[in-house]
């Protein structure tokens, strides 16, 4: 029996005719303590998988199990980091975190509130910063915050939602760095939701392709075998990455391919088309067509 | 001199920045251009302002003279401002004098029996807006005290909004003079044992300042409530907060600045309708002011007149310039419309 366990799960918007099929029978199964990360184009459907597993919507049909209890909605229990951060802009960062531990602990003292608070603002190097608000922060140091407040909960599950999406190259660089030396430290069940495949494979233990949507489905899975820490630096000389990358890029690329052809995915067939030539005379374009 | 800028331009000063910046050092040109945006420009237009209004005052002829200009204003306020002093000075002679009577009352006979009058003499100028003043931030907590809960519960249910909402759009555009009569006789009839404190006529103005200026606060807090950041609310969804809480540690925050810019055009709407309701409910204030000069009809009541036309336009910014500091004190370091 898997820790997370969603089956035959399906999910659309609108009515009748207008109706969009989003997600369509999607099955996965994720082990206690295993990060698992979904990569997919940007509209396939990943936000619609991550609202699914937060609670935060309900699927149309199939299950989600945590843990063998079923999901109804949302809950503490499964801490979620959004990829707009979802920072209150009217408490401070410790204020923002001490609001999920009040709920989470109810019995703690002020006192306790505050040093676990603290514990987890350290966690992510910003306890220089806990008395600023949000508006102070840069987009950095926002996420960073955000992750500390999921983690702050002590869920069962933590769900990144493109966490780093809105960040530069740099910044994202680092904030990776961080979420695995957490991850390993926290060794925490995780879904992270990404359109980075060098992101997945840096931070997972297993990547699917998510194939996209409309009536989107799960596509194979790749075990991710590399050692941890992973240096960014060293990763990309292991030949395991780079095939890993490579297969993973091709089978997206494949989806893209036929996704825009209108032709199966996978088996991108070539339309039938014939070169043509322009040939210029005398100040007068004139095409003519071989074939 | 860092918190100088800041705290002039959390105050709406942005006139006072510039000097400021050029105090500390910073590039003198660009100061320089910004001064004369900012306080050359201005200052210009108040002086075209006035050259116009005492050309075209001089040749207006009225039943009380001709139209008084900058210096007849001016004139008269200097002379109010005497009145308030000699007014003061005769409160003064009449305790002191109260207090030599009794004292020699008792000296006489030492069991007698004093009294002490309060003094009783009309109203000054200053005395006028202290009563306006009063009376609009009465009316305003009033309004306040029901705009902001009811527009809660209308941003937070669809169906309440949906229900008051005809009643809303109605009441809200009525004009403060045709509410007055009604509150003239509804006070009449219901608030029967008169107050030394809280005379009938402040009661009535101030009422009627709290039905005019209640629209604004109440539908911008709805609206502020009602389109609360949907990031908000899914962290108090997955939070699993109760309703309490998501009230006071959510939404309420959320709406704060647009419930500020709500209560900041209601007080602006209060002070425009005490002016008129003063007029005619004969409540002491600056309305009643005006009235009462226009009534008079001296050779400088016009010029009064304008004083007092002043007098309300650089309190009616103050204050709006007070709602400004609490709009973006509320605000978190979102941008505020000035």
């Amino acid at each position: 029996m898997s820790f997370l366990n969603m089956k035959g799960v399906c999910k659309g918007f609108g009515q009748g005719s207008t109706r969009v099929e989003v997600l369509r029978d999607i099955n996965l199964e994720i082990q206690e303590g295993e990060f698992v990360a979904i990569v997919g184009y940007s509209g396939s459907g990943k936000s619609t998988l991550i609202q699914l597993l937060s609670g935060l919507s309900l699927p149309d049909q199939g299950t989600i199990e945590l843990d063998g209890k079923r999901i109804e909605g949302p809950g503490p229990d499964r801490g979620v980091v959004f990829q707009n951060y979802s920072l209150l802009p009217w408490l401070t960062v410790l204020g923002n975190i001490e609001l999920a531990v009040e709920r989470v602990f109810p019995k703690y003292t002020a006192s306790q509130r505050r040093e676990h608070a603290m514990r987890y603002i350290s966690m992510v190097n910003l306890a220089h910063a806990s008395d600023r608000r949000p508006a102070e922060l840069s987009g950095g140091m926002r996420q960073r915050v955000s992750v500390a407040r999921a983690l702050a909960m002590q869920p069962r599950i933590l769900l990144l939602d493109e966490p780093l999406g809105a960040l530069d190259a740099l910044t994202r660089g680092k904030l990776q760095d961080e979420i695995e030396s957490i991850m390993m430290a926290e060794r925490r069940t995780a879904v992270l939701i990404t359109n980075d495949v060098d992101e997945a494979l840096r931070l997972a233990d297993r990547v699917i392709p998510l194939h996209p949507g409309p009536g989107a489905v799960l596509g194979p899975h790749f075990p991710v075998p590399m050692a941890r820490p992973r240096d960014r630096a060293e990763l990309n000389d292991q030949p395991e990455y780079r095939r890993l990358s490579g297969e993973i890029n091709q089978y997206l690329s494949d989806l893209r391919r036929g996704a825009q052809g209108g032709v199966a995915a996978l088996d991108p067939a070539l339309a039938n088309l014939a070169p043509v030539h322009f040939k210029r005379r005398r100040g007068v374009a004139n095409v003519q067509t071989v074939s | 001199m860092r918190h100088v800028i800041a705290f002039s331009e959390t105050l709406g000063l942005s006139w006072v920045s510039p000097f400021a910046r050029l105090i500390s050092g910073e590039d003198p040109r660009r100061q320089f251009r910004a001064i004369l945006l900012e306080v050359g420009l201005p200052l210009a237009a108040i002086a075209v302002f006035l050259l116009f209004w005492s050309v075209a005052a001089s040749s207006i002829r009225t039943s009380l003279g001709t139209l008084p200009g900058p210096a007849q204003t001016i004139e008269q306020a200097g002379a109010m401002w005497q009145e308030y002093r000699a007014e003061k000075a005769k409160e003064k002679l009449f305790y002191q004098a109260q207090i030599q009577r009794n004292a020699a009352r008792l000296e006489r006979n030492p069991s007698a029996r004093t009294t002490a009058w309060t003094y009783n003499g009309k109203p000054t100028y200053l005395d006028q807006i202290k009563t306006s003043l009063v009376t609009v931030f009465a009316g305003f907590l009033v309004a306040t005290l029901i705009a902001v809960p009811v527009g809660l519960v209308c941003g937070l249910s669809p169906t309440v909004m949906g229900a008051l909402n005809p009643l809303i759009q109605v009441f809200k555009p009525v004009s403060p003079l045709a509410w007055l009569p009604i509150v003239t006789m509804v006070v009449s009839a219901v608030y029967l044992g008169e107050a030394a404190w809280m005379p009938k006529s402040f009661v009535i103005s101030a009422f009627t300042v709290a039905l005019c200026s209640l629209w604004p606060s109440l539908v911008n807090t709805a609206l502020g409530v009602a389109s609360i950041d949907k990031d908000f609310i899914n962290v108090a969804r997955v939070l699993r907060l109760p309703t309490s809480t998501r009230i006071t540690r959510i939404y309420l925050p959320a709406a704060l600045p647009l419930v500020f810019a709500g209560l900041r055009l209601s007080l602006g709407v209060g002070w425009m309708v005490l002016i008129a309701a003063e007029m005619l409910a004969q409540n002491p204030g600056l309305g009643k002011f005006v009235w009462d000069e226009f009534q008079n009809g001296s050779s400088v009541s016009l010029a009064r007149i304008v004083v007092a036309v002043l007098t309300i336009g650089v309190i009616g910014f103050a204050l709006d310039r007070v709602m400004v500091i609490l709009q973006r004190l509320a605000s978190f370091g979102r941008p505020v419309q000035a």
